[in-house]
């Protein structure tokens, strides 16, 4: 199976409303290639969730800007003022979620749970609306899986197979948005045939990726 | 030392330097935290845990590497013997308790150990990002901020009016006036910074707090 993809193939993945997760930690770590894909594409009023909604020019930040988002799941937006500007404007619903727990809740998507209990938010206005269960006298807030139609990943370096291997801290959300969406596309920065990757040193198995794009457009 | 400080910011640095260990694992908020491992001495070394994803963080260290950046998206550096990690692993050493310290930035703290730091509702709204988790996780919550706000209020109250970010979650509190910590019984004062009385605390302090009887 070739899982080497272009610009072309990916357009004709995306549709409008579509819920799409995106690797990242203020723009280190996201696929920059494919959020351009996307704004080629015309992709709109799709539901991001993303670490953060980066800065204004880097990461996922252009897709608010482009207002191709009507909803973003998130743990900051501080960094791009335009997120803030169109969630006090009413334009863009904004759901503020704790890193660790967004990072959880992308797990449970991924591998099967119904959900997880974190202690962190009660108290909170996180904890709103939310179900709160006592385990041996501590509470805990039901926090629900979150999946995705598309994900769209940054790693360094894949083989053919789609074997992963990520670069410094542009690991983060990356490994778990790999199985928590239907499908799996990744920008890599570098390609190499399959075998030439230490089965010891793959950090994202290459099943739980459908589509390869090799930075730069090859 | 205390003299070549020059500003309440660097005092409060240097006074929460004296709370780390050697070999404890650390996590700074960004802004004034930051300041902090400057002033450890020579013979502790703490490991440096950066949310976004390893521990062992450490100053720019040669060319800039676009991979690599602290919580706060800027170049930053790793040293030897440091290990990277998915958001899910860095989560679990915050959360799970495996984080020794962590020192945060406060915009109200309370004598319930209640913090407010996230948002100011109509005005701020950035996100939580990884402060809650931190706050309900790592072994030793300690704030460290300016006393009073820029309109010259309290920041140590007896109840937050803001969101908060944690409930009942701050051990110790330390600003370039004094130092308390937050326990069963209330907001106990255990210090006073260099050349300020107590008198002066209590007039900017909102809160009602007891005093260590080794002040006076």
């Amino acid at each position: 199976m070739n899982k080497i993809t272009s610009m072309e193939e990916i357009s004709s993945i995306l549709t409008d409303g579509m819920t799409i997760m995106a690797g990242g930690f203020m723009g280190v770590g996201t696929p920059q290639e494919l959020v351009t894909a996307m704004l080629e594409s015309g992709v709109k009023d799709i539901t991001l969730i993303a670490n953060d909604t980066a800065f204004t020019g880097t990461g996922v930040g252009p897709l608010i800007v482009n207002r191709r988002v009507k909803k973003v799941i998130a743990s900051h937006i501080g960094t791009n003022p335009e997120t803030g500007k169109q969630m006090i404007a009413g334009e863009l619903d904004v759901e503020l979620v704790p890193q660790g727990t967004l990072a959880e809740r992308v797990r449970a998507g991924g591998s099967g749970l119904g959900g997880v209990l974190t202690p962190t938010g009660v108290g909170t206005v996180v904890e709103e609306g939310k179900e709160k269960i006592t385990v041996d006298g501590r509470e805990y807030l039901l926090e629900k899986p979150l999946r995705a139609e598309v994900a769209l990943l940054k790693a360094y370096k894949a083989d053919k197979a789609g074997n992963l291997i990520y670069h410094r801290s542009a690991r983060n959300f990356n490994p778990l948005m790999a199985l928590a969406a239907d499908t799996v596309i990744v920008q890599v920065e570098k390609i190499v045939e399959i075998g030439e990757i230490d089965p010891d040193e793959v950090m994202t198995p290459g099943i739980l990726v459908d589509k390869i794009f090799v930075q730069g457009g090859c | 030392m205390i003299n070549t400080l020059i500003n309440p910011k660097q005092i409060i640095a240097a006074r929460v330097a004296k709370e780390l260990k050697d070999g404890d694992v650390v996590n700074l908020g960004i802004g004034l935290p930051t300041m902090v491992p400057n002033f450890l001495p020579a013979d502790v070394n703490v490991i440096l845990q950066s949310e976004n994803g390893y521990i062992g963080l450490g100053p720019l260290d040669g060319d800039i590497d676009p991979d690599l950046v602290n919580a706060g998206g800027q170049p930053a550096g790793i040293i030897r013997g440091g290990a990277f990690f998915d958001s899910l692993f860095s989560f679990e050493l915050i959360r799970g308790g495996h984080v020794d310290v962590t020192v945060l930035g406060g915009l109200e703290v309370d004598v319930h150990g209640n913090l407010a730091n996230w948002m100011v509702p109509g005005k701020m709204v950035p996100g939580m990002g990884g402060a809650m988790d931190l706050v309900t996780g790592a072994k030793k919550v300690i704030v460290a901020m300016e006393h009073m706000a820029k309109s010259g209020s309290s920041k140590i109250l007896q109840q937050c009016r803001l969101p908060l970010t944690g409930k009942g979650v701050v051990d110790m509190i330390v600003t370039e006036l004094a130092v308390f910590r937050v326990t069963e019984e209330g907001l106990i004062i255990e210090e006073l910074q260099e050349g300020v009385d107590l008198e002066t605390v209590k007039e900017k302090t909102e809160a009602v707090f007891k005093i260590n009887p080794s002040i006076k």
